[in-house]
């Protein structure tokens, strides 16, 4: 159920990227979409009442692995926030110089290039 | 005296990031110091490249054991793409020198090329899907700010393209890393790989593998995934172009595509068939739209999407004979297409003007230019005894051989195709009558000439390779047996 709630979330950024036709609303739609896969990627290391996963020294290794929430998935989104910090960055900026060249946010008017 | 190849793995990423960071250190404002940081970083990166020929092995990063650090990996293919990206990068960075002249705030350039390189070498010695997907991302995104180098109209709006279509695939890309990570409980290639072969393939990641495929192609730029290519090439700076084109598409699409599909999840019949039909497309697609461009550096990427479509299609065979000569294929397409990007940029440099009809009765003016792009035409057309008759001839072989006779004949038809446009170019722009508003014109600077001159030599060095037989050609034929060995697992 909730893994299809996360595929809601990136087929609302896709659905956004492919209809917008402001380029700022192209990349909040990118950012819907990156933050459904990082939303599944968390809820693939969730565990129901799992503990945190800092090791205890009361409880065996083996224990604290079966209660616990694994901690790897965590830190992949945390990598992969900081990329798409930077991609947004690199994104919004081309978005400002688009609009001082072309004067326009609108996509269908940014096109000299075709064919 | 012995280099201990192991110690170098780290230093094919550690090197040119840490480069690129000093350039912006200590050489922001002194352009030359930048120039000779860069070519020497590269020189470097090549001979290190060359040594590390012939061995294989693997190393954990920070001395961590498998499971829990990350691994990077050394074989054939690695090794092979190492060199590609070393030799095209040398060269585009001996051409920068003259080229990126007329720009301003060069050592950005240096620096974010030097990031490209590293994302690349990252890409092509990751043992770690993850790890892959982060070293993607830093190429990605040094080649989004590369392509928008110029800061003019169409380059803005290519990189814009670019950056919306690249962030889609990563999207995708990652989402297929959580729900391989989620089935296998490991990010380890081999490790995923022995998990694949001991519980065989279920749905979620036939997905997962279904959506890596897209990913990747997107990256690679095949045909129904291949709209930013024709924008981004072109308006990216000539060294830039040479880059993309020689080799981002290749060692962040094809590579990870064959290592992934072949080395990790073990590739089934119907897969190698969408492989095919892919290939088979982006060569037809990519060959008709070709011939009707004007713009000479849009004819060539178009020319790269097709070129594309022969590698697929030889790796979609699947049988050792395809796999060597989409290898080589690649191999070959990596050093001409580079060169006729650096052919078109020395064009565009001396006259201004990138549009064939505006030029003509080139070779009397840049005869340097002229030359090398006759062997980088004749090689991409397959003309023997250049390099890429031997790997179109290896790829239709193996068509014939394995039986699929259609597949054989559309790659015969394709080439001719190649052919065609090539010759319109070199007509267009070298042979036909000079236009006047071009009497005056300068050659090519002496930096530009030597980069395309060692291209060119490495062109025709290369097909020398199939001395060594056409099942097995020098460097080539060990990087395909690594593929046909199959999974790391099996």
């Amino acid at each position: 159920m909730i893994f299809s709630l996360c595929l809601l979330l990136i087929l609302i950024g896709l659905y956004g990227v492919v209809v917008s036709r402001q380029t700022l609303k192209i990349v909040i739609s990118l950012l819907i979409m990156n933050h459904g896969v990082h939303l599944l990627l968390l809820l693939i290391g969730y565990r129901e009442a799992g503990n945190p996963p800092i090791v205890d020294p009361a409880i065996t290794i083996t224990e604290f692995a079966s209660s616990s929430v694994d901690p790897l998935p965590q830190a992949l989104v945390l990598t992969s926030i900081v990329i798409g910090l930077g991609v947004l960055a690199l994104m919004v900026a081309l978005c400002v110089r688009l609009y001082e060249r072309y004067g326009t946010f609108d996509v269908t008017e940014i096109r000299r290039l075709r064919g | 005296m012995t280099i201990d190849v192991q110690a170098l793995m780290p230093m094919f990423v550690a090197v040119p990031l840490g480069l690129s960071l000093l350039i912006q250190l200590v050489a922001r404002h002194r352009h030359v110091l930048a120039e000779a940081l860069t070519i020497l970083t590269l020189l470097l990166l090549t001979v290190m490249s060359y040594y590390s020929i012939g061995y294989s092995g693997v190393y954990h990063l920070g001395g961590w054991p498998t499971p829990v650090g990350i691994d990077m990996r050394l074989d054939a293919l690695a090794t092979l793409l190492l060199l590609i990206v070393s030799v095209v990068g040398l060269a585009v960075s001996l051409y920068s020198v003259d080229y990126m002249r007329r720009f301003t705030a060069r050592s950005h350039f240096y620096s974010l090329f030097l990031l490209m390189v590293t994302g690349m070498n990252g890409v092509i010695l990751t043992g770690d899907l993850f790890n892959l997907y982060v070293f993607l991302e830093v190429a990605a995104i040094a080649s989004y700010s590369l392509v928008a180098f110029g800061c003019d109209h169409e380059e803005l709006e290519a990189s814009f393209k670019y950056i919306v279509l690249g962030s889609l695939s990563s999207a995708l890309i990652l989402t297929a890393v959580a729900l391989v990570y989620g089935i296998t409980g490991t990010l380890n290639l081999a490790h995923i790989a022995a998990r694949i072969a001991e519980t065989g393939r279920d749905t979620p990641l036939l997905l997962a593998f279904g959506l890596l495929i897209v990913g990747f192609s997107f990256k690679a730029a095949l045909v129904p995934f291949h709209a930013w290519l024709p924008d981004a090439h072109p308006a990216a700076p000539a060294p830039v172009s040479a880059m993309l084109s020689g080799v981002l598409i290749k060692a962040i699409g094809i590579y990870v595509l064959a290592r992934l599909a072949f080395n990790v999840f073990g590739i089934a019949e119907n897969e190698l068939s969408l492989l095919r039909w892919l290939g088979l497309l982006s060569m037809v697609a990519g060959g008709i739209l070709a011939t009707g461009q004007k713009d000479i550096k849009r004819l060539f990427a178009y020319s790269s999407i097709s070129q594309v479509g022969f590698m697929v299609l030889g790796l979609g065979l699947g049988t050792p004979l395809g796999l060597v000569g989409g290898l080589y294929h690649m191999v070959n397409h990596a050093l001409f297409k580079s060169l006729l990007f650096l052919n078109a940029g020395t064009i565009e440099y001396t006259t201004g003007t990138r549009q064939l009809k505006k030029l003509g009765g080139l070779n009397s003016k840049l005869p340097v230019t002229a030359a090398t792009s006759l062997i980088g035409s004749m090689s991409i057309a397959g003309i023997p005894p250049f390099s890429g008759f031997w790997s179109k001839l290896i790829i239709v072989l193996a068509c014939i051989e394995s039986g699929h006779y259609g597949f054989a004949t559309a790659a015969v038809l394709v080439s001719i195709v190649t052919l065609a446009y090539q010759l319109k170019v070199q007509r267009m722009a070298f042979f036909a009558a000079l236009p006047d508003a071009l009497k005056g014109l300068q050659r090519e600077p002496p930096m530009m000439a030597l980069a395309m001159i060692l291209l060119a030599t490495g062109c025709i060095a290369l097909a020398f390779a199939v001395l060594t037989g056409l099942r097995d050609p020098w460097l080539v034929g060990a990087a395909a047996q690594v593929l046909t060995a199959g999974t790391f697992g099996g």
